[in-house]
């Protein structure tokens, strides 16, 4: 396991993606107010690129005809099957326990920390004066 | 065959009025004068679903020679009760009051087949069992009726067609299964039409053949409906019976519309679980016609598909021509699969037989 600087605070906006390629692997880092997320970009379905999916909210019920929104905007929907999975733990929403996609810690950690190592930033130059998101894969 | 020894439950035989004229007796001063000024009594109010002269109708050997098929409980007896050695039958009815465009016609003349199906078969032979006929397009009625018979535990569940103006899951309906429910009556839904659509969403088609094969996509499209809808998250203990459905695509359905929901079923947040799973819980089928592939072996595979030994409920559809003799049961049924069909899946399924 190893930490990665993968992208500044204020590149990522709520509900926008940067997807990241991080030991051969591609992960999209996902901004929800200001909580990050990562998740590979690959659905254990059948493959498609899951972090260029929409973003949505849970939706809930209690009985027909009764709708309520629920966690918003941390649904991510794969593009090709519509399948959700909970941005949090990679889960899919109709097969919690055997589908779920690969999810890696997220910190937030200031340059002057990070300027201290050790810590893999092999493309992004890190200043001091902002605050980084990294990732352990 | 049947294994010896074994009384089973026939969940589904028809029983038909010989004519219109037979329920004037049993309607009140009002519809009977109502039937007999418009010439009613003497319309056959056939369902179009089941023409008479349809070989499918009526096996050949059980064809009377006179009178009309299926309308006497002497044949009933000879024919089913006797051979099979039925434990119980559950009669089933299907006639053009069901269906009738006016509510109150409709309902005046369910009622009077109920009071006539009573009095001339189940008073008969404490064998027989009976569905309650409701007007199908006037739910209020409807669950007046069951709420009406109730009391007469002989009835042991409602009888509802496939095909008729709105899809079964459709909340108008939820009076009838609140009524079912409430008393203990499954919703028995029978192949059939109001005719108020073509049978199929392609457009009216022009032969027996394609009314008939048509019938299972209708069933599919119950099935869609009762789960999208939410029929059984509001009525959890509501069972449903599809009599006469045909049972072998009922695997490749669950597939399809397992496979659909994962991406739509935000549209319908109140379906949990996957439909294939509540419909394992909550439909029964009876299996004439079963739509057997050719070998033991296929059956083996469709019953495991299904995946649930306790969906298949015996019957023989008399007279309805599905088999010859008494070789009622299709072929490579595994034993324990016969077993539970035969007697103790109807039992679960009509509370009402215990």
């Amino acid at each position: 396991m190893s930490r990665h600087v993968v992208a500044r605070v204020d590149e990522i906006t709520p509900g926008a993606c940067k997807i990241v390629t991080v030991k051969g692997r591609e992960i999209g880092i996902f901004r929800v107010n200001d909580e990050f997320f990562a998740l590979v970009n690959r659905c254990p379905h059948q493959g498609a690129q899951l972090c260029k999916g929409a973003l949505v909210s849970g939706v809930d019920s209690p009985g027909p005809g009764e709708y309520s929104l629920t966690r918003p905007g941390e649904m991510l929907r794969c593009p090709w099957h519509c399948w959700e999975f909970d941005i949090r733990t990679g889960q899919s929403w109709c097969d919690p326990d055997s589908v779920r996609a690969r999810t890696y810690a997220v910190e937030v950690e200031p340059g002057a920390t990070l300027a201290k190592g050790p810590y893999k930033a092999e493309t992004l130059p890190v200043s001091v004066d902002q605050d980084y998101v990294v990732i352990t894969v | 065959m049947l294994p010896l020894g074994v009384r089973p439950i026939d969940c589904d035989v028809h029983v038909s009025l010989p004519d219109t004229r037979t329920l004037l007796p049993y309607l009140d001063e009002y519809w009977r004068e109502h039937l007999i000024r418009r010439g009613i009594d003497r319309d056959s109010l056939e369902l179009t679903s089941y023409p008479s002269n349809a070989p499918l109708t009526c096996r050949p050997d059980w064809r009377p020679s006179q009178g009309h098929l299926g309308s006497q409980f002497e044949q009933l007896r000879d024919h089913v009760l006797e051979p099979f050695q039925t434990q119980f039958a559950i009669c089933n009815v299907l006639h053009g009051s069901q269906i009738m465009f006016s509510e109150d016609l409709s309902a005046a003349m369910c009622r009077a087949i109920n009071d006539w199906i009573a009095a001339e078969f189940l008073d008969r032979d404490t064998r027989l069992r009976a569905s309650i006929v409701v007007p199908l397009h006037s739910p209020e009625l409807a669950a007046a009726e069951v709420e009406r018979r109730a009391t007469d535990r002989r009835f042991v569940q409602v009888l509802m067609l496939a095909m008729t103006e709105m899809p079964l899951g459709k909340r108008q309906h939820w009076p009838i299964y609140a009524a079912a429910e409430r008393h203990d009556l499954p919703i028995g839904i029978h192949a059939g039409s109001s005719f108020r659509h073509p049978p199929s969403s392609l457009g009216w088609p022009s032969y027996y053949i394609e009314d008939y094969v048509s019938q299972a996509p209708g069933f599919s499209g119950v099935l869609n409906s009762l789960v999208a809808e939410g029929v059984f998250n509001r009525f959890p203990r509501l069972k449903v019976v599809l009599i006469e459905s045909g049972v072998t695509w009922l695997p490749a359905h669950f597939w399809r519309i397992d496979k659909t929901w994962r991406a739509v079923r935000y549209e319908t947040p109140w379906v949990k679980r996957r439909p294939s799973e509540i419909i394992r819980e909550h439909v029964r089928l009876t299996v004439q016609p079963f739509d057997a592939p050719p070998t033991a072996a296929q059956v083996q595979m469709i019953i495991d598909e299904i995946g649930s030994d306790e969906m298949l409920l015996f019957s023989t559809d008399y007279p309805h021509w599905h088999f010859e003799g008494a070789d009622a049961i299709p072929n490579g049924l595994p034993d324990e699969c016969l077993s539970k069909m035969l007697v103790s899946n109807a039992l679960a399924t009509y509370p009402r037989l215990s």
